[in-house]
């Protein structure tokens, strides 16, 4: 199987074509190690990295924005913002602060800090 | 009326590292002003990641990436004036400010526009309809629900495929809504190749180019939009007419530098940029005023608007602390195939200086030419150019000392 695809690593977007046989995968067009990477991984088990916001409510209309700490496979995308839609934080919280645990094999995190 | 060395009009990316960059080189009489009650401008609502990739080195979301200049600038005591709205600037260097207290005035010895852009709005696009809820700049939805948590809409159409529009597909689709169409007037998107990826590709939503809005439905809520494609004179193909209901219409056609203090000031303005004319310390044509960041021309990432904003902060503690004196100047010029360059002017040949400039359509392969008269000074391969994605060549000054006349950066396919 042979894929075009464009690498969102960086804002420099390199055309990669990636053949992916059985165990063998080969990526041409990567400009970095980190594009090979992601050329074999968009072909095998595709994942991204997932922002949103959680509300805050000991704070009037204010709002956390969270990201998952690491990439998530992408089929679970949506159900992971269902789970953050169902959350709440209480104040403070500092950036890094662990929001939701252990999901998808990863943490999501605080990235603003509300006093 | 106070004085201070430095003075920073805006406390976004750009007027956060100007700030610390004139501090670090030794000029620490600095103040910020901001309109807003924090510093950080609009990267407070861009909860997307993507940013600090060239700069810092790791990926960070808007508001991680802020807060990383914040620190720094509290570090170094800088201080702030928050929900500070500056209404005049003189071409003597004179700032005037109105906040709670009442009204302000400080005398600089270097001013630093850092003011940013604005989005433009419907009013400039003359779309035929009403005036119905769901109508929202791209930003203005972007604010809304990332800051204040409040859902814009559920079935949307997005005007206009540069980033803001682009990131904010994505985000009302993560928030469940259904994004309908992006639709782009140009026969190419604004935005960043990865961006179309992410953002429309991952989520099926389809990208009409040379296409357009042009009937907004509604009474007191959108019910719908007309859509049509567009001839190469971007005209409507009435024939291509055809109705999406949505109650949402995000709008994202483009940014303007807020230079109305710049004007104030007398300040000549570039009206391809529609920023300040500066030369390489990013000074503009009246001494001791400097510009950066998107005040000065629109960046595609803040990683550059931080870079820009280092160059005008160490300029501006130089020129205070030390004073400084230019050599000759030679202008600089767009040439085939490149909409413009900046610097537009270049005071002093006695260091590398970089030039960044944006190509007037896409192209493959291309080589650009930086000449003066008949001297080649430098030439750049890249394997593809776009107007959504800034180019960067260097300039060395040995190179730079043979420039005797306006030094024209042009293209030629390869």
């Amino acid at each position: 199987m042979e894929r075009n695809i464009t690498c969102i690593i960086c804002p420099r977007g390199c055309s990669l074509t990636v053949t992916v046989d059985g165990e063998n995968t080969k990526v041409i067009g990567h400009s970095c190690p980190k594009g090979e990477k992601y050329g074999i991984d968009e072909c095998v088990n595709p994942v991204r990295t997932v922002t949103s916001i959680v509300r805050v409510t000991n704070r009037e209309d204010t709002m956390v924005s969270v990201k998952t700490a690491d990439p998530i496979p992408k089929a679970e995308i949506f159900d992971l913002m269902k789970l953050i839609r169902e959350t709440t934080v209480e104040a403070p919280v500092k950036i890094g602060d662990i929001i939701i645990e252990n999901v998808y094999g990863t943490n999501v995190i605080a990235t603003k800090d509300i006093k | 009326m106070l004085e201070h060395d430095i003075v920073i009009i805006g406390g976004g990316p750009a007027g956060m590292a100007a700030a610390v960059a004139a501090w670090d080189k030794g000029a620490t009489d600095i103040v910020i002003l901001d309109r807003d009650d924090d510093i950080g401008g609009i990267l407070r609502q861009c909860i997307h990641n993507g940013f600090g990739l060239h700069k810092l080195g790791r990926e960070l979301t808007g508001p991680e990436y802020a807060a990383v200049y914040k620190k720094k600038v509290e570090e170094r005591h800088i201080k702030v004036y928050y929900e500070t709205m500056v209404t005049d600037l003189t071409a003597d260097r004179v700032v005037t400010a109105s906040n709670r207290d009442g009204i302000l005035k400080i005398k600089a010895k270097a001013v630093i526009l850092a003011m940013g852009c604005r989005e433009r709005s419907r009013g400039a696009l003359n779309i035929s309809g009403k005036r119905p809820a769901g109508v929202y700049s791209a930003g203005t939805a972007q604010k809304l629900m990332n800051c204040e948590g409040y859902m814009v809409g559920k079935r949307a159409v997005i005007l206009g495929s540069g980033d803001i529009g682009l990131i904010m597909a994505r985000r009302m689709s993560l928030e469940g809504a259904k994004v309908e169409a992006v639709c782009e007037l140009m026969p190419y998107s604004g935005g960043l190749t990865r961006n179309i990826v992410q953002c429309l590709e991952d989520f099926n939503i389809p990208l009409y180019l040379s296409t357009t809005v042009c009937e907004i439905h509604g009474d007191r809520r959108l019910e719908g939009v007309t859509i049509a494609e567009v001839d190469e004179n971007r005209r409507v193909i009435e024939e291509t007419k055809r109705y999406i209901p949505c109650d949402t219409l995000l709008l994202s056609v483009g940014l303007i530098p807020e230079n109305e203090l710049t004007r104030a000031a007398g300040i000549p303005i570039d009206p391809i940029t529609n920023g300040a004319i500066v030369d390489e310390h990013r000074e503009t044509e009246v001494k001791g005023i400097f510009a950066c960041g998107n005040v000065l021309q629109v960046h595609d990432l803040v990683d550059y608007v931080s870079d820009e904003a280092e160059i005008a902060g160490m300029s501006a503690a130089e020129l205070v602390l030390n004073g400084r004196t230019d050599g000759t100047a030679v202008n600089t010029a767009a040439g085939n195939g490149v909409r413009y360059v900046l610097p537009q002017r270049i005071s002093n040949t006695d260091s590398d200086v970089a030039l960044f400039m944006r190509v007037v359509k896409p192209f493959g392969k291309v080589r650009f030419t930086v000449k003066s008269g008949d001297e080649v000074l430098a030439t750049a391969v890249r394997i593809k150019a776009a107007p959504g994605e800034m180019e960067k060549i260097v300039v060395k000054s040995s190179k730079l000392a043979l420039a005797k006349d306006t030094v024209t950066v042009s293209l030629e396919e390869i």
